[in-house]
C-alpha cells in the first residue's frame, strides 16, 4: 500500500511541478511525463502483488469531512483495473511529451500536463476508493481533469462545444450516482463500502438502474454514449487514448463494484446487461461505419467495445442467476480481459490516429491515402490494432470474445428459452460486431494507409519521432503479447473472478485450467498459421528468385489515366451497409446529381448524426430550457431580492425543523 | 494415427480443386456442352505457379502477404476440421469459433490486399465483400451452435461424429433448418450464384474475382488453391450434418464423405444452372433469411 501511495505522491507532485514550471516548456513536459511514468511504475508493483496473490491492502484515516472517511483498498478487482489505468497511461506520456511538443510556442504546456497527472490520480483514487464519499471526489477530480484536457484547444469552437457537452454528460451521470450513494448509505448507516450488507432486492432493483444510468454514462452506453463522439477528437490524441483505453473503464469498474455490494442478481439485470450489450455493440460500430473522421470512428468503437464488455459481463450475471459457474466464471473472465484487451488495442489505435493527425494535418479519412509508404512504422502497429479491435485471431481481441462465446456455446443452452434466448443474442451480435468491426477496420486501414494519396495533406505526411513511434511499438507488441500469453494470463484472473462472483476458489481454478488448455491449442493453432505463412513467403521467394518480377501500374480496365481521386472512398466504402441499416443510423445525404450533356461539377454529400442526440437529448433540453424560462421572473437581477430569497429560505427550514 | 490427424489437410490439398471441375461439369451437362478438363484446375493452378510476378506500383507489403496468409489459414483451419473417418488434428472445446474466426483473418486480408491496389473496380468488391460477410457471419454461427445444441457438443470433432441417424430422427427439423441456413452461407462464403457469379465477365457485377483482379503469378495461384480448399472446408461442415455415417471403418467412412463431397458439388452445378444471380440489392435479404433459418433452429426443441 505504501507503494501505490508513494506513485500518487510522485505523480501529483510532478504534474504540480509541471505546472510551476510552465514557462519553460522543455522542463515541464520532463516533470510530466517522467512523473507519471515513474509513479505509475511504483504503483504497478503492488496491483500485480494484489492480483497474483489474491491478498487484500486496506488503509483508513480518519477525515473531518461528514460521513467520509479516508479509506482505500486494493483487492484483486481494483488491482485488475488498475494495471491496465497505470500501464496505458504511462505508455501515453511518453508518446504525449512528443506530441505535445508542437504546442510548444502556442500554449503553456506546464497545463495539459498537470491535468494528465490529476486525471491519472483521480482514476487510480476512484477505483481503489471504498467510501462512497471519496469515490465521488475521486470521481470530480476525474472529470473535471479530462474536462480540462479536453478543452486544450479551447480556442476551437468546436472544442469548446465538445467540452460543455462532456462537462454536462458527465455531471448528469454524477448525478444519478449520489442518489446512488445516498440510498446506499441511507440503509447502511455509512458511506463505507465494507459496512453495505443484506439490501432489501425492491431497493436493490433502483440502485441497480442507478448504477447503470450513472456509470453507464462515463462507460458510454447507448443510449447514454453521447459525449464519446466530441470529447475523445477534441483531445489532444495521447488524452483520448487514456479516456477512451482506460477513464471509460472507471464506469465498469463501478458496475462491478456495485455489482458486487447489491447481492443475489434476479433475471432480468442480467438481460437488461445483456441487452444494453447488444445495442451498444452493434449501434456502435454501425455508427463507427458511417463516421468520416478517423477519432470520431474510434470514438464510437469504444461504445462497441463497452458494449462486448457489457455482454461479458451479462453473461456472467446470467451464470450466477442461473447456478452456472462455467458461465458466470467465462462471462466475467472475457469481460473483465475484454476491459484490459480493450485499453491496449484502443489506446494504440488512437494514438496511430494522433500520429495520422500530427502528420498530415487531417483527420479526415477521405482526405488520406497511400500513408504506409510515408509512415511504416505507424501503418504496422495501425494494422495490428486494427486486427485486434476486429476480434481475429491470433492477436488479444479475439481471446476475450472467445471467452465469452465459449461460455455460452458451454452452457448456455442448457436451461428452457429463459437461457436460450440470451444465448442466441449474445451469439447473434457478437457474430454481427466482429463482422462489422471487420468492414469498418479494412476501410479506415485501407483507406487511410493503403492506395495513393488523396490529397496534399496525405503527400506531406512523414513519419513521427522515436518517442511516439516506440509507444506504438510497444502497445503492439502487448496486442500480440496478450494474445500468445493467453494461457497464463486467464489464470491470474481467478481472484478477481472469485471476488465478484464467490464461487469456490477451486472451481474457478478448475475451469481456468480448462479454459487456460483450450486457449494453449489456440496459440499452438496461431503459430502454425504464422509459421505457414513464412514458409510460403520462403516458397514463393524461391520461386521468384529465377523468374523476372515487374512493377507496372494497377489496372484500371483500360482507361488511360487513373487518378488517385478516383480511388473508392470510405463514404462509398460503407455505403452498402450504412443504406442496409439506415433505419439506426438516418444519415442525411445531400445529392446534386449529374445533368445535362455536358456534366458540370456535381456533388455527394453525407452527414450521419446521433440519433440519441437527435431523437433524445435535444428534444429533454430544449423540454427543460423551456420549462425552466417560466420561471424567469423569479430572477430579477436585484441584490435585495436575491437577500430576500435567502432569508425566506432560512425561515422556512426553521420552522420546518422547529415542527 | 499421427499421419491420419494430417490425412484431411493432404487429402483437400489433393481433392478439392476437383470440386470446380464437378461443378463445371456439372453445368455442363446442364447446358449440353462438354465442359472443360477434369483436371483443368489443377492446369491453371500448375501454370500459374511456374510464372513471374507482375506488381502494381501502389501495393505494399500488405498486398504480397494477402495470397501468403490465405492459403496459410485455409491449411491451418483444415487442421481443426474432421472429415468421414479422419480424424481432425487438434480438437478442444469451441474450436468451432476459432474456425469461422480463422475465415475473418483470411478476409480482412484478401480485403485490404484489394484494397492495396487503389483500383475503385477493387474497393466495389471488397466494399460488397465486407457487407455480405458481415451478415452470412451470425447465420454461420448461430447455424453451428443450433448443431452444438442438437448434439450436445461443442467441438467440431465430437460434434459430427455424434451425428448419426438416430439424432435425424430425434431433432431432424432443426439440423433441416440449420443445413439449409449453412448452405446458403456456403454458396455466398465461396462466391457461387446466388450471391455472385464466378463466371462473370464485367468488373463491375463482380464481387470476389474483382478483389483479385490486379493479383498475378505464383500468387494467383495461391488465391485459388486457397479458394478451393475454403470451399472444401465449409462443405465439409455440411457433409458433417448431412452423411451421418460412422461405421468405424476409416475407408468406409471416408468415402461415403468423399462422395457426399462430390454430391455437393453436384447441387452447386444444378444450382447455378438453375437460378440467375440475385440483384446485389437482394442478397442482403437472403443473408437475412439464413439468419433467421438458424435462429429457429436453435430455438427448437
Amino acid at each position: 500500500m505504501s507503494l501505490f501511495l508513494w506513485g500518487l505522491v510522485i505523480i501529483f507532485a510532478g504534474g504540480l511541478a509541471s505546472l510551476f514550471s510552465g514557462r519553460k516548456p522543455g522542463l515541464a513536459t520532463f516533470l510530466g511525463s517522467v512523473s507519471a511514468v515513474v509513479g505509475s511504475v511504483v504503483a504497478v508493483v503492488p496491483a500485480f502483488k494484489v492480483l497474483l496473490t489474491g491478498s487484500t491492502e486496506s488503509l483508513r484515516l480518519n477525515w473531518s469531512v461528514p460521513s467520509g472517511s479516508f479509506f482505500i483498498q486494493i483487492d484483486p478487482i481494483s488491482a485488475l483495473f488498475l494495471i491496465p489505468i497505470l500501464g496505458l497511461t504511462a505508455i501515453a506520456a511518453i508518446y504525449g511529451a512528443e506530441y505535445l511538443w508542437a504546442y510548444r510556442e502556442k500554449k503553456n504546456l506546464g497545463v495539459p500536463w498537470f491535468f494528465y497527472n490529476l486525471l491519472l490520480a483521480g482514476m487510480m483514487l476512484v477505483v481503489v476508493a471504498r467510501n462512497g464519499l471519496l469515490f465521488l471526489v475521486a470521481w470530480e477530480i476525474m472529470s473535471l481533469a479530462s474536462f480540462f484536457l479536453v478543452t486544450f484547444e479551447y480556442e476551437k469552437p468546436m472544442v469548446r462545444q465538445a467540452g460543455w457537452i462532456y462537462l454536462i454528460a458527465t455531471h448528469i451521470g454524477t448525478a444519478f450516482l449520489i442518489v446512488f450513494f445516498i440510498l446506499l448509505g441511507h440503509q447502511a448507516g455509512s458511506l463505507d463500502f465494507d459496512k453495505v450488507s443484506a439490501i432489501p432486492s425492491s431497493l436493490a432493483s433502483i440502485l441497480f438502474v442507478l448504477a447503470v444510468i450513472g456509470f453507464g454514462t462515463k462507460a458510454g452506453f447507448m443510449p447514454l454514449h453521447v459525449w464519446l463522439p466530441y470529447a475523445h477528437p477534441a483531445a489532444p490524441s495521447h488524452v483520448s487514448a487514456v479516456m477512451s483505453g482506460v477513464m471509460i473503464k472507471t464506469g465498469i469498474y463501478g458496475l462491478v463494484r456495485a455489482l458486487t455490494i447489491l447481492g443475489m442478481p434476479p433475471a432480468w439485470w442480467c438481460w437488461a446487461l445483456i441487452a444494453i450489450g447488444a445495442v451498444s455493440g452493434v449501434l456502435g460500430v454501425l455508427f463507427a461505419l458511417a463516421q468520416h473522421d478517423l477519432k470520431r470512428l474510434l470514438a464510437y468503437h469504444s461504445v462497441e467495445n463497452i458494449g462486448i464488455i457489457t455482454i461479458g459481463l451479462g453473461v456472467g450475471l446470467l451464470g450466477i442467476n442461473m447456478n452456472s459457474p462455467t458461465l458466470a466464471i467465462l462471462g466475467f473472465g472475457g469481460g473483465l480481459l475484454h476491459v484490459i484487451n480493450h485499453a491496449v488495442f484502443k489506446g494504440l489505435l488512437f494514438l496511430g490516429a494522433g500520429s495520422v493527425l500530427h502528420s498530415s494535418g487531417t483527420g479526415h479519412i477521405d482526405l488520406l491515402g497511400g500513408l504506409i509508404k510515408r509512415m511504416p512504422v505507424t501503418a504496422f502497429t495501425f494494422l495490428v490494432g486494427s486486427i485486434a479491435i476486429s476480434g481475429l485471431p491470433p492477436l488479444n481481441g479475439f481471446i476475450s470474445e472467445f471467452l465469452i462465446y465459449l461460455g455460452v456455446f458451454k452452457n448456455g443452452f442448457a436451461g428452457g428459452f429463459e437461457s436460450i434466448i440470451p444465448a442466441l443474442v449474445v451469439i447473434g451480435s457478437l457474430a454481427l460486431i466482429g463482422g462489422l468491426a471487420l468492414a469498418c477496420f479494412t476501410k479506415a486501414f485501407g483507406v487511410i494507409f493503403l492506395g495513393e494519396p488523396r490529397s496534399e495533406h496525405a503527400k506531406q505526411a512523414h513519419e513521427i519521432g522515436f518517442f511516439m513511434k516506440s509507444s506504438m511499438v510497444i502497445l503492439a507488441a502487448f496486442c500480440v503479447l496478450l494474445g500468445i500469453c493467453s494461457p497464463l494470463v486467464i489464470k491470474s484472473a481467478e481472484n478477481v473472478i472469485f471476488e465478484i462472483t464467490s464461487i469456490p476458489l477451486e472451481t474457478i481454478q478448475t475451469e481456468l485450467a480448462a479454459t487456460s488448455a483450450v486457449l494453449t491449442n489456440i496459440v499452438i493453432i496461431s503459430l502454425v498459421l504464422l509459421g505457414l505463412t513464412a514458409t510460403f513467403a520462403v516458397l514463393r521467394k524461391l520461386m521468384l528468385s529465377t523468374r523476372g518480377i515487374r512493377e507496372v501500374g494497377t489496372w484500371d480496365c483500360g482507361y488511360a489515366r487513373p487518378d488517385a481521386r478516383m480511388q473508392y472512398t470510405a463514404a462509398s466504402f460503407a455505403q452498402p451497409l450504412t443504406d442496409l441499416f439506415k433505419m439506426f443510423l438516418r444519415s442525411l445525404k445531400k445529392i446534386s446529381p449529374i445533368k445535362d450533356i455536358f456534366p458540370a461539377q456535381s456533388a455527394f454529400h453525407t452527414d450521419t448524426s446521433d440519433i440519441s442526440e437527435k431523437y433524445m437529448y435535444q428534444p429533454l433540453f430544449s423540454w427543460v430550457s423551456s420549462s425552466f424560462s417560466r420561471l424567469r421572473w423569479l430572477q430579477q437581477g436585484r441584490l435585495q431580492i436575491y437577500i430576500l430569497y435567502i432569508a425566506m429560505t432560512l425561515w422556512i427550514l426553521l420552522i420546518w425543523k422547529l415542527m | 494415427m499421427i499421419i491420419l490427424k494430417f490425412a484431411n489437410p493432404v487429402l483437400g490439398l489433393v481433392i478439392a480443386p476437383f470440386l470446380l471441375s464437378v461443378i463445371n461439369r456439372t453445368k455442363a451437362a446442364f447446358a449440353g456442352r462438354t465442359g472443360q478438363p477434369l483436371l483443368q484446375p489443377y492446369y491453371d493452378i500448375w501454370k500459374l505457379l511456374r510464372k513471374g510476378a507482375v506488381y502494381s506500383r501502389t501495393t505494399s507489403w500488405v498486398f504480397r502477404v494477402g495470397p501468403l496468409l490465405g492459403l496459410a489459414v485455409t491449411l491451418t483451419a483444415a487442421l481443426l476440421m474432421p472429415f468421414g473417418g479422419l480424424p481432425s488434428a487438434v480438437s478442444f472445446n469451441g474450436d468451432l469459433i476459432l474456425f469461422v474466426y480463422l475465415f475473418g483473418l483470411m478476409r480482412f486480408f484478401t480485403v485490404i490486399s484489394a484494397m492495396d491496389t487503389g483500383s475503385s473496380f477493387e474497393g466495389i468488391g471488397a466494399s460488397r465483400e465486407v457487407t455480405f460477410s458481415a451478415l452470412s457471419e451470425p447465420a454461420l454461427l448461430i447455424g453451428l451452435a443450433a448443431i452444438a445444441k442438437c448434439t450436445g457438443y461443442i467441438s467440431l470433432t465430437q460434434m459430427f461424429s455424434s451425428v448419426v441417424p438416430g439424432l435425424w430422427l430425434n431433432s431432424g427439423p432443426a439440423l433441416v433448418l440449420a443445413g439449409v441456413a449453412l448452405l446458403i452461407v456456403f454458396l455466398a462464403e465461396n462466391c457461387r450464384i446466388p450471391v455472385d457469379d464466378p463466371n462473370t465477365h464485367l468488373e463491375l457485377t463482380m464481387i470476389h474475382e474483382v478483389m483479385v483482379l490486379d493479383h498475378g503469378g505464383p500468387d494467383f495461384g495461391f488465391i485459388l488453391y486457397s479458394a478451393a480448399l475454403k470451399m472444401w472446408l465449409l462443405g465439409q461442415i455440411l457433409i458433417g450434418i448431412a452423411v451421418p455415417i460412422h461405421t468405424g471403418n476409416i475407408l468406409l467412412d471416408t468415402s461415403a464423405a468423399i462422395v457426399g463431397m462430390l454430391l455437393l458439388a453436384v447441387v452447386v452445378g444444378i444450382i447455378e444452372s438453375s437460378m440467375a444471380r440475385l440483384r446485389l440489392l437482394h442478397v442482403p435479404q437472403l443473408l437475412i433469411g439464413a439468419t433467421t433459418l438458424s435462429v429457429l433452429a436453435l430455438v427448437l426443441r
